[in-house]
């Protein structure tokens, strides 16, 4: 039985700290190896982990998981095959799964279809960035008829009222957009952001999990007194871009994932 | 092709659309990051203002007549006429507006509304450049910053217009992923404007992208066909049988068809068939699409198996997309606009038949159009009049035709 997103909060909140939440491309850098780095990033004391199902047009995310999505794609990688990936490792984890895909997949695949395949895979919850409220209501029905969490965003743009409308349709966690651009830009953790995730934890039990454009553990510890979770996206794709070759990319981004996971284990240093 | 539309009082299927979502039936909403969400919002509600504006719709007129040029001609092409043997031709010529195409049109409407809004910058997608420049020109006029993305495979068929932009005080930004083309440009566009939301209009180019783009860019095209209706009812004391345009994200083509829709008129679409529909190497997504979700809306798409976007082909850079606005997708369904196709080769005959007949120098995107107007004109009789969307001029695709026609052009 896979770990739920519920679960994997709780325990950090146990242990005294913010929750760790890697993400990494689905069949990157190469399927045998994206294997390996989940695994290396379960070691690494990791509570969630994000897995991407690549898109031929990821319009929320920078330059790295566009590159990183385009080398997935160009290995045959398929929705498919990154959920098949997730069954294999899911009873084998001791984070909860979660899946980030952009709304065109899940449509082609069929809503429903999605959300049984996702579910009979040991995924606990499902990020779909180009998704609002406001057009969700079909994937909302499949997805908690499949026993899915539906992780919604918010944003530094998004105002009161709107809030209250994406926490009607949140499970799991808050997804909260840490600035305003795309994924993997340089991230200053000041008090716009500390006023921005006080703001979205207010009046809600929901769990809060900041990310984008978090890659160094000063972040992450910094952030760890604010969130109830931290996630890294492209800081940890960089690495395994950057290792020697796939067989080394588990073992570098492994190396960071243990030093963001130490920073938010200390916590904010004041 | 579709029966005549019998006319009556009833509402229609096509008509007062899109609802408050922004949907057209099944095709159009709002599918962004939430980041956006706010500023569209925001937007919708600017545009609904400033239609209830007069002092808007006024400055509007006054830079389309005096800075565009409207209203544009409709130009009866007699020698095409006759050497296709059919029926009566008009071009409504918006090839002669200010930069040389419809996108003008547009890019006016938006630039006041972002001035309206308070915005300093103006960002834009291009795929043939036209957008490009008529929202280079129309930031020029109103003293704003502006960025144009467009890919680098467009950069190199659409030189001339990266001179024209740079020329208006715009940058450039050359798109490397993907295609190279437009899809990645809008791309790369809407992660400029996540980023900047607050300070930055992005003036998308098509009647495409989240709601309310493709109901606010329909709007400020919408001349093309109100000015067509009432010029060829004064000309020739009735509504013309088919009305045609080229159709690549769809702007021009629901830009002359809207104010018809009510109208007994038939209307054709053509998309781009680049090299074949067999080939897989073309733009057609309506002929040869999916409805799927890309750039902020659900819409007709080139996709595969796995609801990855394939890339579009076509010779016309303006045409090369691999979607068609969520407008094009009800009217498809409901039958009310029928769709063909022309391929490049086709277009380029068209492109130098009219060259060569009547003087003008068409635009490739245009050409497409033009290449199935000879089949409805020559099956039509003499008494029936077909009207064309001329939506730009061919300059900026002398030297790809001169390129790809070769001795060809001697003659």
């Amino acid at each position: 039985m896979s770990v739920s997103i519920d679960q994997a909060f709780a325990l950090a909140r146990q242990e005294g700290r913010s929750a760790f939440i890697p993400f990494m491309t689905g069949g990157f850098p190469s399927p045998e190896a994206c294997r390996e780095i989940v695994l290396a990033l379960d070691g690494c004391g990791a509570d969630v982990i994000e897995l991407g199902i690549p898109f031929s047009d990821p319009l929320a995310d920078g330059p790295v998981i566009q590159a990183s999505s385009k080398q997935a794609l160009d290995q045959g990688v398929t929705p498919a095959s990154v959920l098949a990936l997730a069954a294999e490792l899911s009873p084998r984890l001791k984070a909860a799964l979660v899946v980030m895909t952009y709304y065109n997949p899940v449509l082609r695949m069929g809503l429903q279809r999605f959300a049984a395949s996702a579910s009979q895979a040991g995924v606990s919850g499902v990020i779909v960035p180009d998704l609002p409220p406001e057009e969700a209501g079909p994937w909302l029905e499949a997805a908690r008829g499949a026993g899915l969490d539906t992780i919604f965003m918010a944003a530094p743009t998004t105002p009161p009222e709107r809030l209250e409308v994406i926490r009607e349709c949140c499970r799991g966690f808050l997804y909260y957009v840490s600035m305003t651009g795309v994924t993997g830009a340089g991230l200053n953790v000041d008090q716009e952001l500390a006023r921005g995730v006080a703001r979205v934890r207010q009046g809600s039990s929901l769990p809060v999990a900041v990310g984008f454009g978090v890659a160094e553990a000063a972040q992450a510890r910094a952030l760890a007194g604010l969130a109830d979770g931290v996630i890294v996206g492209s800081a940890l794709v960089k690495r395994a871009q950057q290792a020697a070759g796939p067989g080394q990319a588990a073992e570098a981004v492994g190396a960071l994932a243990r030093e963001l996971a130490q920073g938010l284990a200390q916590g904010p240093s004041v | 092709m579709p029966r005549l539309q019998p006319s009556s009082t009833e509402p229609r299927p096509w008509s007062q659309q899109p609802d408050q979502a922004g949907r057209f039936g099944a095709y159009g909403g709002r599918f962004v990051p939430e980041t956006l969400m706010p500023a569209l919002g925001e937007l919708a509600a600017a545009y609904d203002e400033a239609l209830g504006d007069p002092a808007f719709q006024a400055e509007l007129d006054e830079l389309l007549e005096h800075y565009a040029g409207r209203a544009t001609p409709l130009y009866e092409a007699r020698n095409l006429s006759a050497n296709w043997g059919g029926a009566r031709v008009f071009l409504k010529r918006e090839d002669l507006t200010h930069t040389g195409a419809h996108k003008i049109n547009n890019a006016l409407g938006q630039v006041l509304l972002a001035k309206r809004m308070g915005k300093k910058r103006i960002i834009a997608e291009t795929g043939a450049g036209q957008h490009g420049v008529a929202t280079a020109t129309a930031a020029a006029l109103m003293g704003l910053d502006c960025v144009v993305y467009m890919g680098t495979l467009d950069m190199e068929r659409q030189a001339l217009n990266v001179t024209r932009m740079r020329m208006l005080g715009t940058r450039v930004e050359p798109v490397t992923s993907g295609s190279r083309s437009l899809k990645d440009a809008v791309n790369e566009a809407l992660r400029d404007w996540v980023t900047n939301v607050r300070t930055t209009h992005y003036i998308l180019g098509s009647v495409v992208g989240p709601h309310p783009y493709p109901r606010m860019v329909r709007d400020f095209q919408a001349v093309i066909g109100r000015e067509a209706r009432a010029q060829i009812l004064a000309r020739t004391g009735r509504l013309p049988d088919a009305l045609m345009a080229c159709v690549g994200a769809g702007s021009n083509a629901i830009g002359l068809f809207h104010p018809f829709l009510d109208d007994p008129v038939q209307m054709i679409g053509v998309e781009a068939a680049g090299l074949g529909l067999a080939t897989g190497k073309h733009s057609a997504s309506l002929s040869a699409g999916t409805p799927g979700v890309l750039h902020g809306c659900s819409l007709y798409l080139l996709q595969d198996e796995h609801g990855q976007v394939t890339e579009a082909h076509s010779i016309a850079a303006g045409l090369d997309y691999p979607g068609v606005g969520p407008e094009h997708g009800l009217l498809k369904d409901l039958g009310r606009v029928s769709y063909l196709t022309a391929t490049d080769e086709e277009a380029l005959e068209a492109f130098m038949e009219l060259a060569r007949a009547e003087g003008i120098i068409p635009a490739l995107e245009s050409s497409h159009a033009l290449a199935r107007a000879k089949d409805v004109a020559s099956v039509l009789g003499s008494e029936a009049m077909v009207l064309v969307c001329l939506s730009g001029r061919g300059d900026k695709d002398v030297a790809q035709v001169a390129e790809r026609l070769g001795a060809r052009l001697e003659k």
